[in-house]
């Protein structure tokens, strides 16, 4: 911690001076780390607290739209009533209602299937970018983030214009007399999926292919010299070695497509249920607060063991030195 | 010719026409894009043998062993493994095997693992992969190092394993591409002699490539040395020091003192010549030299001899010069004598004895010396 000071203590007249210097750097590192502590306190500690506090609350006609509602003006006294009176009632309600589970199970198994499928389009794009000339690279990786320039929003809504019965693509397979009724896609689970893998692909790709890329080519050369051919090198070499990237693009697309609001709802019509929509409705339809916060609590819970597991994996993966 | 050097094992097929070559490159080009690698080149290896390419780096040695191994296709020629053509024989199916530079050792595999992976890819029953890597591990010692992964062994121990995974289904040809480049000086001096006792004991044909020409004289029975994707030169290592066939063998192997000059007399047991800096040098090896023709005279430092007295012979094979340099070695002492002219001369003379009899020292007057054995004529 205090190999910043670099006072010499060898000669008397400083040495004073020297423990004071000491002394101050260690407080700067401890300063420096504090910062992230204090960004996530202020950004994320709280406003959970405040979210948990509200989904032990009662929903009521007020403003704010529950009760209790925190009253500095009652000091320590005023602080003891109000956490009589939160309950868990809310996460009760959230047993008994059949909705909300088939909600969290149906966002599960979409952003699984999605997440799955993102992994089997970007692993082979992600390979073939980790082996093209060095030279192309960097290119390519624009390529990849490219579509990071244009709103989310705009590029999930082009999607209806592309998959409607009267939409581009089925104008195409009609006129190359592929098919003869448009085929129905949009508001359905298929399209779904074409809006997440979209979407989500650069999460997976840009993880596997720093896993891909640092990779020596030799060893599959080595892998060949010994008598394997390239497709069983490539299973068990090339991906062994790439699931650290693997997990990670897993993760990054897992995650945030548990709580995916805007394709489903875009894309997936009326009947899609998820989590995302659940809470859309509790908070701005229902005006329930409560019962959304305790909605989100739980969604956050549910992601917190994948996330748990990604660490898990990093930190084994760091400790092997690789 | 006399027998030059000694030899290390009475192992000589290339001297016997009717032995029939185990690999041979037949006019082999190799060329990437514009560059060429390896320009129409032909040789032959025996089977047993301990073979080493030597060169600078993109002399174009690591290619041909690529082609060998099938990592690389020539663009023109052929490469003939015990007479069959390796064309279209992808690397897979060949029967060489090759330790590389960085080991390639797979990182999420243990060492058993490793050594296991080639058998394991030849459908070898299960027992006795175990009992083939137990040898292994024995031939490298590094039982006890089985379960490790390879980040947790040190170097040595990595090229061990290299080793073991590479002879482990004893190929018929084991390719090494600079096996010892990562290992200090004092290992890799150590693990030489190693590889020479696994290459007996097994009785594989080896072609190693190196850049390190004390290691190629070390360790293989005949050295190829490469300069831009030609070979220069297929000999023993006795013949390359000895009897280079050019000023760039010459030079490229170990220190050498070159004079330039022309023939003055030549007969049957030697020529006289004349050196463009004033020296009279008598040799014996004088190859197909012929008189009034320009040539280049080879001698190798430690043939000469450096005296502060001058020679009692005639002035044959002397010049007078000064001391310029000094390095003290331990075992040798190196001396760097200019001649009148101004051209230096490197010389080095074995420290017998602790305490020199003829001590020299900076800017000394001193004579050097050579007899009419001691250097070689060279083409120009």
């Amino acid at each position: 911690m205090s190999d910043t000071a670099i006072v010499a203590s060898g000669s008397s007249p400083y040495e004073s001076s020297s423990a004071l210097v000491r002394a101050a750097s260690a407080v700067k590192n401890r300063l420096v780390i504090i910062v992230p502590y204090l960004w996530l306190l202020v950004f994320f500690l709280v406003p959970f607290i405040i979210v948990f506090k509200i989904s032990l609350s009662q929903s009521a006609i007020s403003m704010p739209p529950y009760t209790p509602a925190l009253d500095l003006s009652g000091g320590i006294g005023g602080f003891w009533t109000l956490i009589k009176q939160l309950s868990f009632d809310n996460y009760v309600w959230l047993t008994q209602d059949a909705l909300y589970f088939n909600a969290y199970v149906s966002s599960l198994t979409i952003a699984a299937i999605s997440t799955v499928l993102t992994l089997i389009v970007g692993y082979p794009i992600a390979y073939g970018m980790a082996r093209a000339p060095a030279t192309l690279r960097p290119t390519l990786l624009m390529l990849v983030i490219l579509p990071f320039w244009t709103s989310f929003l705009i590029r999930v809504y082009a999607w209806i214009g592309i998959l409607k019965p009267e939409g581009l693509l089925n104008q195409l397979l009609q006129g190359l007399g592929l098919i003869n009724e448009p085929l129905i896609i949009l508001n359905t689970h298929t399209a779904i999926f074409i809006g997440i893998v979209y979407s989500y692909l650069p999460f997976m790709i840009l993880p596997l292919y720093s896993a891909l890329e640092k990779m020596d080519y030799s060893l599959i050369e080595a892998a060949q010299d010994l008598g394997c051919r390239p497709i069983g090198a490539f299973w068990k070499v090339t991906f062994p070695l790439s699931i650290p990237g693997v997990v990670a693009g897993c993760l990054l697309v897992f995650i945030p497509v548990v709580g995916e609001f805007v394709i489903p709802d875009l894309l997936g019509g009326s009947q899609t249920l998820m989590i995302g929509r659940t809470l859309w409705n509790e908070f701005f339809n229902n005006r329930d607060w409560p019962v959304a916060s305790a909605v989100a609590i739980i969604l956050l819970m549910v992601l917190v063991v994948p996330i748990m597991f990604f660490q898990h994996v990093q930190a084994r993966s760091q400790e092997q030195g690789r | 010719m006399k027998s030059l050097g000694s030899i290390r094992r009475s192992f000589t097929p290339w001297n016997d026409p009717a032995a029939k070559p185990y690999i041979a490159f037949e006019n082999v080009t190799k060329r990437f894009g514009d560059f060429t690698a390896v320009n129409n080149l032909s040789l032959t290896v025996f089977e047993r043998e301990f073979f080493a390419l030597l060169g600078a780096s993109g002399c174009g040695k690591s290619t041909l062993l690529r082609m060998l191994a099938g990592f690389d296709e020539p663009t023109a020629g052929r490469i003939l493994l015990d007479g069959q053509d390796l064309r279209g024989i992808p690397p897979y199916r060949r029967p060489v095997n090759m330790m590389f530079q960085s080991y390639a050792l797979f990182p999420h595999m243990t060492v058993e693992a490793n050594i296991a992976f080639g058998l394991k890819q030849e459908g070898m029953p299960k027992a006795e992969i175990g009992t083939r890597v137990a040898e292994m591990l024995r031939l490298v010692k590094l039982e006890q190092f089985a379960k490790r992964k390879p980040h947790q062994l040190s170097g040595g121990q990595r090229q061990r394993v290299a080793l073991a995974r590479s002879v482990a289904k004893r190929p018929k040809v084991l390719l090494l591409d600079e096996p010892l480049g990562a290992l200090d000086k004092k290992l890799r001096e150590e693990t030489q002699f190693e590889l020479m006792d696994l290459q007996q004991s097994l009785g594989l044909t080896f072609i190693v490539v190196t850049h390190d020409q004390e290691e190629a004289m070390t360790m293989a029975d005949r050295i190829a040395i490469l300069d831009k994707g030609e070979v220069m030169q297929v000999a023993t290592p006795a013949e390359v020091y000895e009897a280079p066939s050019s000023r760039f063998v010459a030079g490229f192997v170990g220190n050498v003192n070159m004079f330039e000059g022309t023939v003055a007399s030549r007969d049957d047991s030697g020529a006289r010549i004349a050196s463009s800096n004033g020296l009279t040098i008598m040799t014996k090896n004088a190859g197909a030299a012929s008189a009034g023709s320009p040539v280049v005279f080879a001698i190798r430092p430690e043939k000469i001899k450096v005296s502060s007295r001058k020679p009692a012979n005639d002035d044959v094979n002397v010049a007078e010069g000064e001391i310029y340099d000094i390095a003290y070695l331990g075992d040798m002492t190196v001396y760097h004598v200019k001649l009148a002219d101004g051209h230096v001369v490197k010389t080095s003379s074995l420290n017998a004895s602790r305490i020199s009899d003829d001590p020299l020292s900076w800017n000394d007057r001193a004579w050097i010396s050579f007899s009419p054995d001691a250097g070689v004529v060279l083409a120009k």
